[in-house]
């Protein structure tokens, strides 16, 4: 059974059509990172997902459950890590922490958790005084006391420092090791490639492509460009066989500033949102 | 599939996570500045300054100390808890723990802690400053502190209810104070807090008459007055302390089916 199975989801805001038939399968083990511009339908699709949401129409199951009829029970089984949030801020993270480990039966053990996202340095501090990306990590703390099976994600490095960004992937992929099903929601092409599994690109409130970062809209199969300089200037050939061209060009003696490349994800992602 | 129903067999009781609740609340209470001083000390201070200028005599003492801890928990209950539910909304508190198995009676259990150990703190440190400053009396029989408790809960449980009520139609704490301040101040002077109601015309005397926070002052002055002979300066010439339950469970529950009716876990719409 599929972790998230969703099938014709519908929603609409005073006549403005959010979500307008998304369908979404993630299975049991898997980072599934939903991409798209603002205002896509990303908040909204994860929101009902999460049962944070009612929908208009179409069929969603998060682990086997209707969010529309969930219960403690189910949501004892998820993890959320909200999109901002700047509540318990006068907790500290050790207090914080250990308050949200009684809402379940078979918390993981706080010290541990703060650990794991990197903040036993921070325990004793106050919630409102981290930094961001401090903040974040305390978020997700609290999203996964509870030994959630499936984690919902929603931008969670918006406003991130680079080395900030890469620490926190550091801790996605910890939790995707353990087994955690993680759904992702993200503007950042770097981080889809980087943490998940699959990606969906979600714009006007539909699906126009799904696939793994490397198979996303054909990119696999794109025509490579290889690039060089001659005494005649820059050189460009675009190919389905960059080996045998290089092979064919290589036969002249050593070519400058030789590169192959083929579309980013970046390139695909603007061409299916365009 | 038997370990998720392990899980859910084993998941805290409603009532344990509203006392847990209850702590993290008072914590967080109690380490905030305004709440500090706004809410357990404003009631102290108004009681010193006002004191000053009004009371003349020990049993007029006694009486204005009384209407000051009716208004001090209305004020910690109507005003204080309606401003704390808007502002976890506004902070993303609820949104938060609807995301979690905590029951949303625990949340509320928690705010009844938190309301109640406030108001505790808050009639406390009024009573000091009056025993200090205006040389008022406890009241000495049991059956005086029987009334001061019933009187207590009800009208605690009552504004808190209505606090959450009105407080469900302000998008942010700054609204909400002013929401919920505006009814508090007003029924200060129509409910015998700082003007006798005696005092008032009929038609503002029956306005007043209408909401809690007259009843729990009579309540009270029926508690501190010197002796039962106070009673006839009352608007109507008794403490009416069958009546004062009355009205206070009457409150109670249309605060409970106001609450139920229009309580919002987030600010937006879904």
């Amino acid at each position: 059974m599929n972790a998230i199975r969703v099938r014709g989801l519908t929603k609409a805001y005073k006549g403005h059509q959010a979500v307008a038939g998304v369908d979404l399968d993630v299975a049991r083990g898997e980072v599934f990172a939903v991409l798209g511009p603002n205002g896509a339908g990303k908040t909204t699709t994860v929101e009902i997902l999460e049962a944070h949401r009612n929908r208009d129409g179409g069929e969603v199951s998060v682990l086997g459950v209707d969010p529309a009829k969930a219960d403690r029970a189910w949501r004892a089984r998820l993890g959320i890590v909200l999109q901002s949030a700047n509540d318990a801020a006068n907790l500290t993270v050790n207090e914080a922490v250990r308050h949200y480990a009684k809402y379940y039966a078979d918390p993981r053990d706080p010290d541990e958790v703060i650990e794991l996202v990197g903040l036993a340095d921070k325990a004793k501090s106050r919630a409102g005084t981290l930094s961001g990306g401090q903040r974040r990590r305390l978020d997700v703390a609290l999203g996964i006391i509870g030994r959630p099976e499936l984690v919902f994600l929603d931008e969670p490095t918006t406003g991130f420092d680079p080395e900030a960004r890469r620490q926190f992937w550091g801790l996605i992929k910890n939790l995707a090791a353990e087994g955690t099903t993680i759904l992702l929601t993200t503007h950042y092409l770097d981080e889809a490639e980087a943490l998940a599994d699959r990606v969906a690109v979600l714009a006007g409130g539909r699906i126009v492509a799904e696939g793994t970062p490397q198979n996303l809209g054909g990119r696999a199969h794109a025509e490579a460009t290889v690039r060089w300089s001659d005494d005649r200037g820059r050189r460009e050939i675009r190919t389905h066989e960059p080996t045998k061209v290089i092979a064919e060009l290589a036969r002249h003696g050593e070519l400058a500033e030789l590169t192959v490349t083929r579309p980013s994800l970046e390139d695909v992602y603007l061409e299916l949102i365009a | 599939m038997t370990t998720v129903t392990a899980r859910t067999a084993a998941l805290p009781g409603t009532l344990r996570i509203g006392l847990a609740r209850g702590a993290t609340e008072l914590r967080e209470f109690f380490r905030q500045k305004e709440s500090l001083i706004f809410t357990v000390s404003l009631p102290g201070i108004l009681m010193l300054l006002l004191g000053t200028v009004y009371v003349k005599s020990p049993a007029q003492g006694q009486m204005f100390a009384a209407s000051m801890i009716g208004a001090g928990i209305i004020s910690t209950s109507f005003v204080g808890l309606g401003v704390s539910v808007v502002a976890d909304r506004e902070d993303g508190t609820l949104k938060r723990l609807r995301g979690t198995p905590m029951p949303l009676t625990s949340y509320f259990l928690g705010k009844v802690v938190l309301v109640f150990v406030s108001s505790l703190f808050e009639a406390a440190l009024l009573l000091v400053v009056a025993m200090v400053r205006f040389d008022i009396e406890l009241p000495a029989t049991a059956d005086k502190w029987l009334t001061f408790a019933w009187v207590f809960l009800l009208g605690v449980v009552s504004c808190s209810l209505l606090g959450v009520a009105i407080s469900a139609i302000s998008s942010s704490t700054r609204s909400a104070s002013g929401v919920l301040n505006l009814p508090y101040i007003v029924l200060q002077f129509l409910s015998g807090v700082f003007i006798m109601q005696s005092a008032l015309p009929d038609s503002l005397r029956t306005v007043g008459s209408l909401f809690p926070l007259k009843w729990v002052c009579q309540g009270f002055r029926s508690v501190f007055a010197p002796d039962d002979g106070y009673a006839v300066m009352e608007a109507a010439g008794s403490w009416e302390l069958g009546r004062i339950a009355l009205v206070l469970a009457a409150w109670t529950i249309a605060g409970l089916i106001l609450v139920t009716r229009t309580f919002r876990w987030t600010t937006k719409t879904s």
